[in-house]
């Protein structure tokens, strides 16, 4: 069957390599190739390559770029220098998230910018709705680069070995230039826990890395694992920790919130938050059992109350534990405290303990 | 004689028990499964009910079952290793029914409709 999602540069490599494709984020996207957990562990232990073309991205350049991106992003890029990155997010007034994205600080009069597929056409507008005061230009690249995430232990030899990039030299959340046009970006960072680094080029440069990388045996990654990964290492997924109506804060992401910037967008409402406390927090849980807590899960206390639900669930592949995150009433949030979750038709205990699950291995 | 779902279960058909379980073509799609959520001995079921779920990392499906009938036997050796399904889906059923309603076998796929079938979802 045809579907009208969207295909990224790489979808005909997917497709011969008999990938099981469904849509994301308005694209079609691989969830696995031999399979999810091989995948997984690939990635855990030596190198596996994902398609991320799907990703957006942007480029704000101008007389205001810093002052603008300051204001719509809450993490502060005054705080770092021209060839680092950021992880934050975009904020509504209420403190309620746009979206997360990392900033690349490319000059001070210039950023780029890349954020979640699924709420493309969303960032793109909201950005606009918030540029009328500042001089800048605000360049959707979502159509001229593609992007691959190399990721795991073996990841710094591999772009050395099969791509000739060297990158030694990028600590983590660093980037740099390799020229070109679209310019090629090359940065030390990735959505899985593990040492890695994210390429974004023109779609057929993208095309032409993937065949050296398949030919050099590294093995490709669906969007399955990407999410047992993440997970694992407590990050977000837009969507299940992070939406319009969950505030960093709450989403227990806080650290990326810099309230001694004197304004962006949303800073009221967190300082409100931050003051006050808030009413509910992502808490990570151990399930006993083998059953999967899926998102939308009911989470119970122990007099079987409803107090919250699970935002992400899995049997970790790296840990062999039962494991989720959910959204809980601040009142059971602590670390140790006994709760239960209903899967289906049976009520399982469960206890609170934290959501980094899995202890990055990220080259400082 | 073994019958098929659409929802890709099987009832492998020996005198008046059925023996169900995932097809081939399920447990492929499905990948490494994580768990099997099993009913009780006992339960009385329609034809179409859910019975259970199986689980992947991927996603948790529901189990229909093709005929109607009580629990007779849980296959409890998929408690131990859940993964024995995709190493023989069709040896290692879930559960095995007693039916009330043989008749309902004749709305079922037979094998070469199912593979038919499996062949039309590409």
């Amino acid at each position: 069957m045809e579907s009208n999602d969207k295909k990224t540069c790489l979808h005909a490599c997917h497709v011969a390599l008999g990938a099981q494709m469904m849509p994301f984020g308005g694209f079609d996207m691989p969830i696995e190739y031999s399979g999810l957990d091989a995948e997984h562990r690939a990635v855990r232990e030596s190198v596996g390559v994902f398609d991320v073309s799907h990703m957006g991205e942007v480029r704000i350049s101008g007389k205001d770029a810093l002052r603008f991106v300051n204001h719509i992003f809450c993490n502060d890029i005054e705080s770092i220098s021209d060839g680092q990155i950021l992880y934050g997010m975009m904020l509504y007034p209420d403190g309620g998230t746009v979206d997360d994205l990392l900033v690349y600080r490319v000059a001070e009069d210039d950023y780029f910018l890349v954020f979640n597929a699924s709420n493309i056409d969303k960032d793109i507008a909201w950005m606009h709705s918030c540029a009328e005061a500042y001089d800048v230009k605000i360049e959707d690249q979502c159509d001229i680069y593609g992007e691959i995430a190399v990721q795991g232990p073996d990841s710094e030899r591999t772009l050395r070995e099969v791509l000739g990039i060297e990158a030694a030299d990028l600590a983590f959340y660093t980037f740099k230039s390799l020229g070109g046009n679209p310019e090629v970006i090359v940065s030390r960072t990735g959505y899985t826990g593990e040492d890695g680094f994210e390429i974004y080029a023109a779609p057929a440069d993208i095309v032409s890395m993937w065949e050296k990388l398949m030919a050099a045996g590294v093995t490709p990654c669906g969007l399955g694992c990407r999410d047992t990964l993440r997970f694992e290492a407590g990050l977000p997924l837009y969507g299940d920790e992070l939406a319009a109506d969950i505030s960093p804060v709450e989403a227990a992401l806080g650290m990326f919130v810099k309230l001694d910037k004197p304004e962006f967008i949303g800073r009221e409402a967190i300082a409100r938050q931050k003051e006050q406390g808030v009413s509910r927090k992502i808490v990570g849980l151990e399930i006993e059992g083998q059953a999967t807590a899926r998102h939308g899960f009911e989470v119970l206390d122990t007099d079987d109350n409803v107090i919250g639900s699970v935002t992400t669930g899995y049997n970790s592949i790296t840990l062999g534990k039962n494991l989720a995150m959910a959204m809980v009433d601040i009142a059971h949030a602590a670390l140790g405290t006994q709760l239960k979750v209903r899967i289906r038709r049976r009520v399982v205990p469960a206890t609170v303990i934290k959501k980094r699950f899995y202890t990055p291995n990220y080259k400082k | 004689m073994t019958r098929f779902l659409k929802s890709h279960e099987y009832a492998r058909i020996e005198g008046n028990k059925a023996y169900i379980g995932i097809s081939e073509y399920a447990a492929r799609q499905l990948g490494v499964v994580t768990y099997v959520d099993m009913p009780d001995l006992g339960e009385e079921f329609d034809a179409g009910d859910d019975f259970g779920a199986i689980e992947s990392r991927k996603a948790a499906s529901d189990l229909f079952t093709p005929v109607s009938g009580e629990v007779m036997e849980i296959n409890e050796t998929l408690e131990e290793d859940p993964t024995l399904i995709n190493k023989d889906p069709m040896a290692n059923w879930i559960i095995c029914i007693e039916m009330s309603d043989p008749s309902e076998l004749d709305s079922l796929m037979d094998e070469a409709a199912y593979a038919a079938f499996c062949e039309s979802l590409h």
